[in-house]
């Protein structure tokens, strides 16, 4: 019994984590090859919308999430196309992606609005999902779910047991020093940027097509900002946007067992801890920086345009 | 090397074996400047080959180009005799090419393995590479860890983690940029034995450098450039490091103007063992420098780029405050702790070396770069609001003093071409009429006669009283205005020896090091 | 393909004024495809969006509040911005500088109308805002901290304090448990400028604000300190200002600034403090300071074009049934046209076709 609510609650706290998993992996992943990209609310709901839009008109959860990150792609290669390519500046480009992304979505998810849908299915194996205490929480989930545990692996074996990811970091790091080596500086960043933006896309997607599962404008209700916090308070390590999302998740409900125990402490205080923690992180790592060396990728941030 | 030239199309062998690599006719101009002038240069198997020559000479060109990282105006490079693309260095590594650069190209945060696996062709594995680190490491007595994050090295560790990236490819070319700039004198004697070893190999080795001492001891041939043109090519072990210096700096005799004793006042700018460590990996400490500029006298400090100019510039001017206040001293009050702005309200002035961005803001206006260095010694502010007629006016009291040529009443700095923003940054101080004046590498890349009207006036401000500091690279420019002379080397400053007394070969050997009057490091 | 920028070396005026104004055409006719592609008439949208509001006083007033608070932040962001400073909080400093005014307001309820409340309301407003953005610049200077990341960390803590205040401490007790404070007394109000309008002295505290600035920028030591240090740091450190100092300065310019817009929305519009009290202005006014090439008069004209495309916005709504997500995406669009406008006017952009080609033949 006790063990059914405690696997309830994980179940809660990985639902809530997911889609900030997705995005700040995206968003890490960008930011590993030295683009900063403040624009993850907006591809996020842009491609929540989408989403929801496609999956009601094919009636298929896979096209719909397929489309949401198509959706985040697509508003990510603009700000590729800005930032990588015409080396506009990062921070306001960002953010004037955050705001067409907030825009698009309401045009794209006006017909939408108050329709529910069936929600991703869940997996179900006959046995195994019904084991006591722990079958649901690992054999019972939606594939977003598992494809957002499967990221966490692929992007830290991708970021650091391949070549192409130890070329994306090395870029975000030292853009002159690998430009000078002969590696393709712009190519990477802007490669960087799509998948972040499809990793977003599939972050909104999850939350329109298993999450909530319906559409409605501004769902996404900060988390894209959330999700950019995360890849700071883990220090760009996968693992760490991972665990941070689920202390996230598990600090909204928390929030809401602490209200309901009346534990005293404002909810406000609960909910601003992640920023607070998140400030306090990059204190300390600017402390342990100027012992050397930075976990931070040293060229976040900054344009790079090659000369011949 | 004639006959190079006029068969660039189709280069035929030269006497003796064909050469490895050759580069035939090699011209890279940047807008308007040139900074390769039809270059020739043929490297062969298992020679150190110098390429020799001042800053600024194209040294650093020429081997972007073979590297690949630049792509020629005009000319071929040649690889056993035939024209090869080098679109990206890529290609230049895949015929054997390999670079140890002079700023490292190292990511800081990635490990000493990993920087070596980015440019190594296809898959690593982690281990593999490690082994391989390990068995180059004994092999040439260059010792790696693999593991180590490359922030937490030496510059020497640093410079074997290029040396080895280069080496585990295998290349028939390594060229070298400076490699011993950064090197501590130990280091330097582990680096000449594995270049020894590579070229016993068979392997070509290209050797940029402007330490002669270096170059006679490892390469029996040179290639001296001077103002983006092949002036030489030679055995350095059949040339004196006088006759090299002569050719690297340019031999061409000036009528040195001997001025008249003039009357020395009393002392105005004294440095007394002014030590500053290196601010960063690429830079100087400052050892000990110690120095007195008198009213009326200028002195000289010649140097070759990178022993310390920009480091005693900042610590002069302020940029860089030193610890001790009584090492820097104006009119006899110490300066050290103060900044730029103090300095100025006692009567100093300064001009740095670089023009565009350090000494000018270039996206603004004249008259708002009069007022970039003289807010605090000019009426161009009232309770800190700008006067900006007072500063239009102290711009054109500049622009006619110096006849500074522009377009447009008031333009952008940036818009003006070299001589002319130049002559408006040195105008812009002199007509401070300061008590102190120190100017870095007055008439760099300046036209003649606007280099000409810079050093005139130069004189004339020491004639009426004013001390000056000149730092230079140009030998034929101290003679003609310094009344004595130093040589900063390595961060340490030779004693003053008056410029009648002296002569620009001995003053080249001091700036190679090469002299047992500059105190060689010991180790 | 490559495409490859080369920097140009003098800047053209005619392009610097061309380059946004090219990006509000493009804009305008990408958005004119939307429209016709949602089934209404570009030329009625043109009219409901850009002629409409400017045509009858109540849309005019409206404009002037909505572009009232915008000017004001994105003027104080302009100091930020120019000295390449990352001040992407402003939001968080309006909500604080409204919260500390407000307070003030809330403390002298039922006092009289002694006149010094409402000058204490807008200093309280526009002191908290420059405190709470000095927070990331001290981190800055001090510890090498990214400006950018803490100040937007600093809005959610910022929503969250006064979500707390109002359902906490600051909450009307006679207000049946809603999250709001008591209404301000008449004291505590900005006045209306006119009798039976909507518009208050905010619109002139703003202006006041766009016309110091562009003072201070063009005229003073310390506005030049700012241009050096931005456009030429070595320049600057040449010049002799601290790079410290003015980081420090900067934001406290640009957060007391976004204070002050927060009081003055709270003391003008609102009239009490809820739990929201900002539609995004601190974000918005990004867009304004960008649009108006941190110039102050620029982004005077800037939040007017930002205000009017959001009425406008309304009146499409309600006139055309054209969503109001349809503005908020052309106001991105903009933006984003701008920046890469902007590159054209900073560099040469040239594409060259792929390979190793570019070689000229010896």
């Amino acid at each position: 019994m006790t063990l059914d609510i405690v696997q309830m609650v994980l179940v809660t706290v990985l639902a809530a984590a997911t889609p900030l998993i997705l995005a700040g992996l995206g968003e890490l992943v960008a930011e590993r090859s030295g683009v900063l990209n403040l624009g993850v609310e907006g591809m996020m709901i842009f491609g929540a919308a989408v989403s929801f839009a496609l999956a009601m008109q094919t009636g298929s959860t896979l096209l719909g999430a397929l489309g949401g990150a198509g959706a985040g792609l697509g508003l990510a290669a603009l700000f590729g196309l800005l930032t990588v390519g015409l080396a506009a500046n990062q921070v306001a480009s960002g953010l004037s992606l955050t705001i067409l992304g907030l825009g698009l979505s309401g045009l794209v998810g006006a017909n939408y609005v108050g329709i529910k849908r069936d929600p991703a299915p869940h997996l179900a194996i006959p046995g195994l999902t019904d084991l006591p205490g722990i079958g649901r929480l690992l054999f019972g989930q939606d594939a977003f779910v598992y494809t957002a545990v499967a990221l966490v692996a692929a992007v830290s074996w991708f970021l650091w047991r391949t070549r192409a990811g130890l070329t994306l970091r090395a870029i975000g790091d030292d853009p002159v020093a690998t430009h000078a080596l002969g590696l393709k500086v712009r190519r990477v960043r802007f490669l960087s940027v799509l998948f972040g933006g499809a990793c977003a896309g599939l972050g909104g997607a999850y939350l329109a097509l298993a999450y909530t599962p319906f559409w409605s404008p501004g769902m996404t209700a900060g988390r894209g900002w959330i999700a950019l916090a995360l890849v700071v308070f883990a220090s760009w390590r996968p693992l760490r946007v991972a665990a941070g999302a689920l202390l996230f998740g598990g600090a909204t409900v928390l929030q809401l067992h602490a209200q309901a125990a009346g534990l005293g402490l404002p909810g406000q205080l609960l909910s601003a801890l992640p920023y607070l923690a998140t400030i306090l992180a990059l204190v300390l790592l600017s402390l342990g920086r100027r012992q050397g060396g930075s976990l931070a990728p040293a060229a976040l941030g900054r344009v790079f345009t090659p000369s011949r | 090397m004639e006959a190079a030239r006029s068969a660039s199309a189709s280069p035929r062998p030269q006497a003796g074996p064909t050469p490895l690599f050759g580069a035939y006719g090699i011209v890279k101009r940047f807008g308007g400047f040139t900074a390769n002038d039809g270059v020739d240069l043929e490297i062969r198997a298992g020679e150190i080959h110098a390429l020799l020559g001042e800053n600024g000479a194209g040294k650093s060109t020429l081997m972007k180009i073979l590297y690949g990282l630049l792509e020629p105006t005009e000319g071929v490079v040649t690889h056993q005799g035939d024209i090869v693309q080098l679109p990206n260095p890529d290609a230049a590594r895949r015929l054997g090419i390999g670079m140890v650069f002079q700023h490292f190209s190292l990511c800081e945060n990635l490990t000493v393995a990993e920087n070596i696996a980015l440019v190594m062709p296809r898959d690593f594995s982690g281990r593999a590479l490690a082994d391989r680190i390990a068995k180059l490491g004994i092999d040439y007595g260059l010792h790696l860890e693999p593991d180590r994050p490359v922030w937490s090295l030496s510059a020497g560790e640093r410079q074997r983690i290029e040396i080895v990236r280069c080496l585990l490819q295998d290349p028939k070319l390594v060229i070298l940029d400076e490699p011993t700039s950064v090197l501590t004198p130990g280091e330097a004697e582990v680096l000449f034995s594995v270049l020894e070893r590579l070229r016993a190999e068979g392997r070509a080795l290209l050797y940029i450098s402007h330490r002669l001492d270096e170059v006679r001891r490892l390469c029996v041939r040179a290639t001296i450039l001077r103002a983006g043109k092949v002036v030489s090519a030679c055995n350095p072990r059949e040339e004196t490091a006088r006759s090299l210096a002569a050719m690297m700096v340019g031999s061409a005799v000036r009528e040195v103007t001997v001025r008249g004793g003039g009357a020395v006042g009393r002392e105005r700018l004294a440095l007394d063992r002014l030590a500053l460590p290196a601010p960063g990996l690429h830079a100087t400490a400052l050892r000990d420098v110690s120095l007195s500029v008198a009213g009326g006298e200028i002195l000289g400090i010649a140097g070759i780029a990178g022993n310390g100019q920009a480091e005693l510039f900042a610590a002069l001017s302020g940029e860089v405050r030193a610890a001790d206040p009584a090492s820097v001293r104006l009119d006899g009050a110490p300066v050290g702790d103060l900044g730029i702005t103090a300095r100025r309200r006692l009567g100093a002035a300064f001009v740095p070396e670089e023009r565009n961005g350090h000494a000018a803001a270039p996206a603004m206006s004249l008259s708002e770069n009069a007022l970039l260095s003289r807010h605090s010694t000019a009426p161009l502010t009232r309770f800190g609001l700008l006067r900006p007629g007072a500063a239009r006016a102290l711009a054109q009291r500049v622009i006619t003093a110096f006849d500074v040529r522009k377009a447009g009443p008031d333009p952008a700095a940036g818009t003006l071409s070299g001589g002319n923003l130049q002559k408006f940054v040195v105008g812009r101080e002199i007509l401070a009429e300061p008590g102190t004046l120190v100017i870095n590498q007055p008439t760099w890349g300046v036209d003649a006669a606007a280099a000409a009207h810079i050093r005139q006036a130069v004189i004339d401000l020491a004639a009426r009283g004013t001390a000056i500091l000149v730092i230079s690279q140009d030998l034929d420019e101290l003679f003609e205005l310094a009344g004595s002379i130093a040589v900063l080397h390595d961060g340490t400053l030779s004693a003053a020896v008056p410029a009648a007394e002296t002569t620009r070969e001995a003053i080249g050997l001091l700036m190679g090091g090469s002299s047992d009057a500059a105190p060689a490091p010991a180790h | 393909m490559r495409l490859d920028l080369v920097p140009r070396t003098r800047r053209s005026a005619v392009l610097d004024i061309l380059a946004p104004a090219l990006a509000f055409v493009a804009a305008v006719l990408i958005g004119g495809l939307v429209v016709a592609a949602l089934g209404v008439s570009p030329s009625a949208a043109f009219v409901t969006y850009f002629v409409a509001p400017l045509s009858e006083v109540w849309s005019l007033q409206e404009i002037a509040l909505k572009a009232a608070p915008l000017a004001l932040i994105a003027t104080g962001l302009a100091f930020c911005y120019r000295a390449d400073l990352w001040n992407i909080g402003a939001e968080g400093q309006f909500v604080v500088g409204g919260l500390a005014g407000g307070w003030v307001g809330v403390a002298t309820h039922g006092s009289g109308d002694a006149p010094w409340i409402l000058p204490a309301m807008l200093a309280a407003g526009a002191l908290a805002g420059a405190a709470y953005a000095l927070i990331p610049a001290v981190l800055k200077v001090r510890l090498g901290v990214s400006e950018i990341l803490t100040s937007l960390m600093l809005v959610y803590v910022a929503q969250l304090l006064l979500d707390y205040m109002v359902r906490g401490p600051l909450r009307d007790p006679a207000g049946y448990n809603f999250p709001q404070s008591v209404g301000f007394d008449p004291a505590a109000r900005l006045p209306y400028l006119m009798e039976g309008e909507t518009l208050h002295a905010g619109v002139l505290v703003a202006l006041a604000a766009v016309g110091l600035a562009t003072f201070v920028l063009a005229r003073t030591l310390f506005g030049f300190a700012v241009r050096v240090v931005g456009a030429s740091p070595r320049a600057a450190r040449f010049a002799g200002f601290s790079d410290a100092r003015l980081t420090l300065s900067v934001f406290a310019i640009s957060g007391g600034a976004a204070g002050l817009a927060g009081i003055v929305e709270v003391a003008g519009k609102i009239g009490q403090l809820q739990p929201e009290i900002s539609p995004g202005y601190g974000f918005t006014a990004i867009i304004v300071a960008f649009l108006g090439r941190l110039s102050p008069p620029g982004i005077l004209v800037a939040a007017l074009v930002i205000a009017l495309t959001t009425i406008g916005g309304e009146g499409a709504q309600i006139d055309l049934k054209l969503p109001l997500d349809l503005t908020r995406a052309f106001q991105g669009l903009l933006l984003g046209l701008v920046l890469g406008a902007d590159v054209f006017a900073r560099y040469h952009v040239r594409i060259v076709p792929g390979g190793p080609s570019g070689r000229t033949a010896s």
